[in-house]
């Protein structure tokens, strides 16, 4: 996956400046700086998909980082790969600026939560996140679920808790998603393709 | 889609309407391009503005919103009259031939079995005639007046050219010369494909707008060739696979359905829905739900799912009343939901009625935001000033955002709309402390199990049954779970599936969806394939990625053939039968050894194994389409039907109380408001991107010429745009791309609105524009009716 094309012509261009190029009367010296200078060629390169239509363009997503294990990588560039046999290589204006979604000052960074009938949010952390939300839930399905409906018949639902789905969430989001949901009786439950 | 993207450029005639293409999906785009170009095919545009797919168009109409029925019924007619069929086609690949039950009728607008109390159908005369042993009765002659073809000729012949120019404004001329261009490819060589998007779905009759279309394709021979089908143009990048994954409250993954209080038993259940075959010999597909189903449970339950508790049916939540957002809010509305989740969804600004989501989400006991970027949503309780006019003091629902990474940051599949399945690679991590979606979902998860098991509570079992085989459990990884999804034999070595064919109900297989099942097979990630080789030229890629379903590209690519199993079209070879085998450039829709004289047809996932052109009861608002008003039209009456109020619009679509009332009347808003969307921007999410929120800064209204004269709105002046739910503030746009239509004797305009700001991001704030839209939906799929409503426009 992590296909170095990039370095590959990097090789060629390095090839031919040994040959042809000085023969032409160019320093193979001077080409090979000038490659150097793409700072492309020292990135890694990921395949990827386009969060934006279904047209789903392929993308190579270019870090700057190796992806060792503590070490954080940084996105610095984005393009449309062209082996992918839809975009071949395209993107529209809205795949073309992913870079500024990426690294929108507007991205959530740490879980918050806005007490009731407060004005602001307030930092928390996941644990907190996490217990809280659950003893939400919790204290309504115990409240709330429907073993039983009013004939005797087993339904087995918990009608008081709503979910709404993305529809640019992975499949295996939208998987386990549901697979939880239904654990718990949710029925609930909507995702924006309906829309 | 049924076909997909590259295959565009093998069509002869593309037809763009209730869509955008140009703008809207610009990389897909260029395969209408590479037909023009390369095929000289001809593309034509209806749409009630001159879009940029209009300007790169070789025929363009307009026609006014929320009319397509009327417009594509008329083609029908067209076809019907002047005998464009493909009869070898139609004959015996469709219900065409069918006799319906005598006691089917449709007058003044109304299909039988109206119930008007609950605005629905009772569906039962819309059946077949059936013989003694249960098979549909056909008449090959076509003569019988209860056959589908003579009722759907009838039915037809009222949409003459005069009255579909009438209601839609679209001039007889130009409706006439698209019914030519249309009616070229009624032959076996030549292919029109269609391509829609929300420009179809989002009316009261969205539904039977894109079943029209099929109809039309079905007449036409167009269903399951190359260059052909019916392209539904998807939105959002996974809008595909989480539809597949059918996150809907009534559904279960791989368009399965949920149990409701009609199913008492597992037994009542799949024989409810294990169809039985409705003609002789044919294939059926749906006869597998058991294993289907089984599989399922076996995939949420594990060994807990056995054959003694039904493979954990009870453990299912049988659901009661609908589950659509427009529902879902109506009961938040009511106060009769605590909790509720966001998962990377914004409802202030998606769902229709602003006003009443923000009310309806202030009545929750708390709420959950899971998302990348701060949404309106999550900030539904703060007080933006106009823009969001609330009192956080007042509002006591407690609010957790919870930040989750984007594409770029996690690893896994999505599924474009050409159905076909996409790895994808992590590239960076998220920022800060986010986290990936799973692992939020998983999370929570594990911490309210080991509640249940430490304190119990209501109803524990299924909580603590649930298979969590995941190596690390609150970060189940992506490659788990995608192997879960295609399913594995739990017998032997347990080794992964090649495909759904594999599935049993016996307890012996397990699949999280048999839609996908094969997506992970022995061979490995199939749906990480880069193979992009396409020796056939008809841009097939059949290495590359995974398509659901068994990988085939095309569906119902039997009908590419003739009953004899020779291609339509040599030069477009999909499949063809070799005298012993299916063989070709596609996965065949049939099974590999059926030979054509068995006589099975192609469009195997129905119980007669024929395209309906008669809808029988799967559609809620009438087996044939029928043109209704939408719920806020400027015309008093409905053309079709004058003297009855109760079908000027649709009478099959729900309506809640206190949407009634809201609805707007033209003698207050007399023009047409359609949202639309602009290819600098994707829905809300890119004015949190710097670039797209330079590129297209500030809110902004489309209107025409004329309508601006009238009004002396001048462009770039502020204007207001108000409907019966409220009003927006924007600059006008004066064009020439609206233009005033004819409409039943009147004039007619439109107004544009651009849907993509909102009182969060980088963009200048602008006012969301879902203040203005109606709270009404399909009557089949709830799809809000967001491009043609009822608003007025002043000076500002």
């Amino acid at each position: 996956m992590q296909v170095t094309r990039r370095q590959f012509c990097k090789i060629c261009a390095a090839g031919l400046g040994g040959s042809s190029l000085v023969m032409m009367g160019y320093s193979p010296g001077e080409v090979l700086a000038q490659t150097n200078s793409f700072k492309l060629t020292r990135a890694t390169e990921t395949r990827s998909t386009c969060p934006y239509c279904a047209v789903s363009c392929g993308l190579l997503i270019y870090s700057m980082g190796d992806k060792a294990k503590n070490a954080r990588s940084e996105i610095i560039h984005i393009e449309g790969d062209p082996d992918n046999p839809v975009n071949r290589g395209t993107l529209c204006p809205k795949g073309a600026g992913l870079l500024d979604m990426i690294q929108s000052p507007d991205r959530l960074n740490y879980p918050e939560v806005r007490e009731p009938g407060s004005n602001a949010w307030k930092r928390i952390s996941w644990d907190e996140a996490f217990t809280r939300i659950a003893g939400h839930m919790k204290a309504d399905r115990d409240t709330n679920f429907v073993t039983e409906n009013s004939a005797g018949l087993k339904v087995n639902r918990w009608p008081t808790f709503g979910f709404l789905a993305s529809s640019s969430s992975l499949n295996e989001v939208g998987y386990i998603s549901h697979k939880v949901l239904r654990g718990l009786g949710v029925v609930t439950i909507d995702t924006q393709a309906r829309i | 889609m049924t076909n997909h993207w590259v295959d565009i450029k093998n069509a002869d005639l593309i037809l763009i309407m209730g869509g955008n293409a140009a703008e809207a999906h610009p990389c897909g785009f260029k395969w209408v391009t590479e037909a023009k170009a390369h095929r000289k095919a001809k593309l034509v545009v209806v749409d009630p503005r001159f879009t940029r797919s209009a300007a790169v168009a070789d025929y363009y109409a307009p026609l006014r919103s929320g009319t397509d029925i009327a417009f594509l019924g008329g083609v029908i007619n067209y076809l019907v009259t002047h005998d464009k069929i493909l009869h070898e086609y139609v004959k015996p690949y469709t219900n065409a031939t069918y006799l319906v039950n005598p006691k089917f009728s449709f007058a003044d607008g109304m299909f039988s079995g109206y119930d008007a109390e609950h605005r629905r159908y009772d569906t039962e005369t819309w059946s077949y005639q059936l013989d003694a042993d249960g098979y549909a009765k056909i008449d090959e002659t076509m003569q019988d007046p209860n056959c589908v073809f003579q009722l759907m000729k009838k039915h037809f012949s009222r949409y003459t050219p005069e009255m579909v120019s009438r209601i839609t404004g679209t001039p007889e001329k130009q409706f006439l010369t698209i019914c030519e261009m249309i009616a070229t490819t009624a032959v076996p060589d030549r292919t029109m494909t269609s391509l829609y998007a929300l420009g179809w779905t989002q009316h009261s009759v969205g539904s039977e707008n894109i079943r029209s279309m099929a109809m039309i394709q079905l007449l036409l021979g167009n269903i399951g060739v190359a260059g052909g089908g019916i392209n539904a143009l998807r939105g959002h990048s996974n809008v595909q696979g989480i539809t597949d994954m059918c996150l809907f409250g009534e559904k279960l993954p791989g368009y399965m359905t949920l149990p409701t209080e009609k199913d008492p038993t597992y037994g009542d259940y799949v024989k409810k829905w294990t169809p039985k075959p409705l003609r002789p010999n044919q294939v059926n597909y749906w006869s597998n739900y058991p294993k289907f189903f089984v599989s399922l449970m076996k995939a949420w339950y594990g060994k807990a799912a056995t054959k003694e508790n039904d493979f954990g049916f009870d453990w299912l939540p049988k659901i009661e009343g609908p589950s659509d957002a427009l529902a879902i809010f109506e009961r938040m509305y009511q106060g009769q939901i605590t909790g509720f989740f966001c998962q990377g969804y914004n409802p202030l600004a998606a769902v229709a009625n602003k006003k009443k989501v923000g009310i309806a989400l202030a009545r929750l006991k708390y709420l959950v935001v899971i998302d990348p970027l701060a949404t309106e949503t999550s900030e539904f309780w703060k007080n933006h000033g106009v823009l969001n006019d609330v009192d956080p003091a007042a509002i006591q629902t407690e609010v957790f955002r919870l930040p989750s990474t984007l594409f770029a940051e996690e690893e896994g599949s999505y599924t474009t709309s050409s159905r076909v399945i996409q790895w994808h690679w992590k590239a960076a991590d998220g920022p800060g402390e986010s986290k990936g979606d799973v692992e939020i979902v998983a999370g929570i998860f594990i911490k309210l199990r080991k509640m249940y098991a430490k304190d119990g509570g209501a109803y524990s079992e299924p909580v603590l049954q649930l298979s969590w085989p995941y190596h690390i459990a609150d970060q189940p990884s992506s490659e788990e779970l995608a192997r879960e999804i295609s399913g594995r034999s739990l017998v032997g070595d347990g080794e992964q599936l090649a495909g759904f064919a594999q599935l049993r109900d016996d307890g012996s297989t397990t699949c999280g969806n048999w839609l996908y099942s094969g997506m992970w097979s022995p061979a490995g990630n199939l749906a990480a394939r880069r193979d992009n080789s396409d020796p056939s030229g008809l841009g097939q890629t059949l290495n590359w990625g995974f398509a659901w379903p068994a990988n085939r590209r095309i569906l119902y690519n039997r009908a590419s053939c003739d009953l004899a199993g020779r291609p339509w079209d040599s030069s477009r070879l999909v499949i063809e039968w070799n005298g012993s085998k299916w063989v070709g450039n596609d996965i065949p829709d049939m099974r590999p050894d059926a030979k054509p004289e068995e006589m099975i047809m192609p469009f195997i996932m129905q119980p007669e194994g024929v395209g309906r052109l008669f809808a029988l009861g799967q559609m809620a608002d009438g087996p044939f389409p029928e043109h209704y008003e939408p719920f806020e039209s400027p015309l008093t009456k409905n053309p079709m039907h004058p003297d009855n109020p109760e079908t000027k619009s649709n009478p099959a679509v729900r309506i809640f109380m206190g949407d009634l009332d809201a609805f707007g009347k033209p003698d207050k808003f007399p023009y047409v408001g359609t949202t639309y969307r602009l290819t600098e921007h994707y829905h809300y999410w890119t004015k949190h991107s710097k670039i797209n929120a330079i590129l297209q800064p500030e809110q902004f209204v489309e209107i025409g010429e004329e309508l601006a004269r009238e009004k002396g709105i001048k462009s770039g002046s502020q204007v207001t745009v108000s409907s019966n739910r409220g009003f927006i503030k924007a600059v006008a746009v004066v064009t020439k791309r609206i233009k005033a239509l004819d409409v039943d004797g009147r004039k007619v305009h439109t107004i544009g609105i651009p849907i993509h700001w909102g009182f969060m991001g980088l963009a200048k704030n602008g006012y969301l524009t879902n203040t203005l839209t109606p709270s009404v939906g399909d009557a089949t799929t709830q799809t809000p009716e967001f491009k043609a409503f009822l608003v007025n426009i002043e000076k500002a």
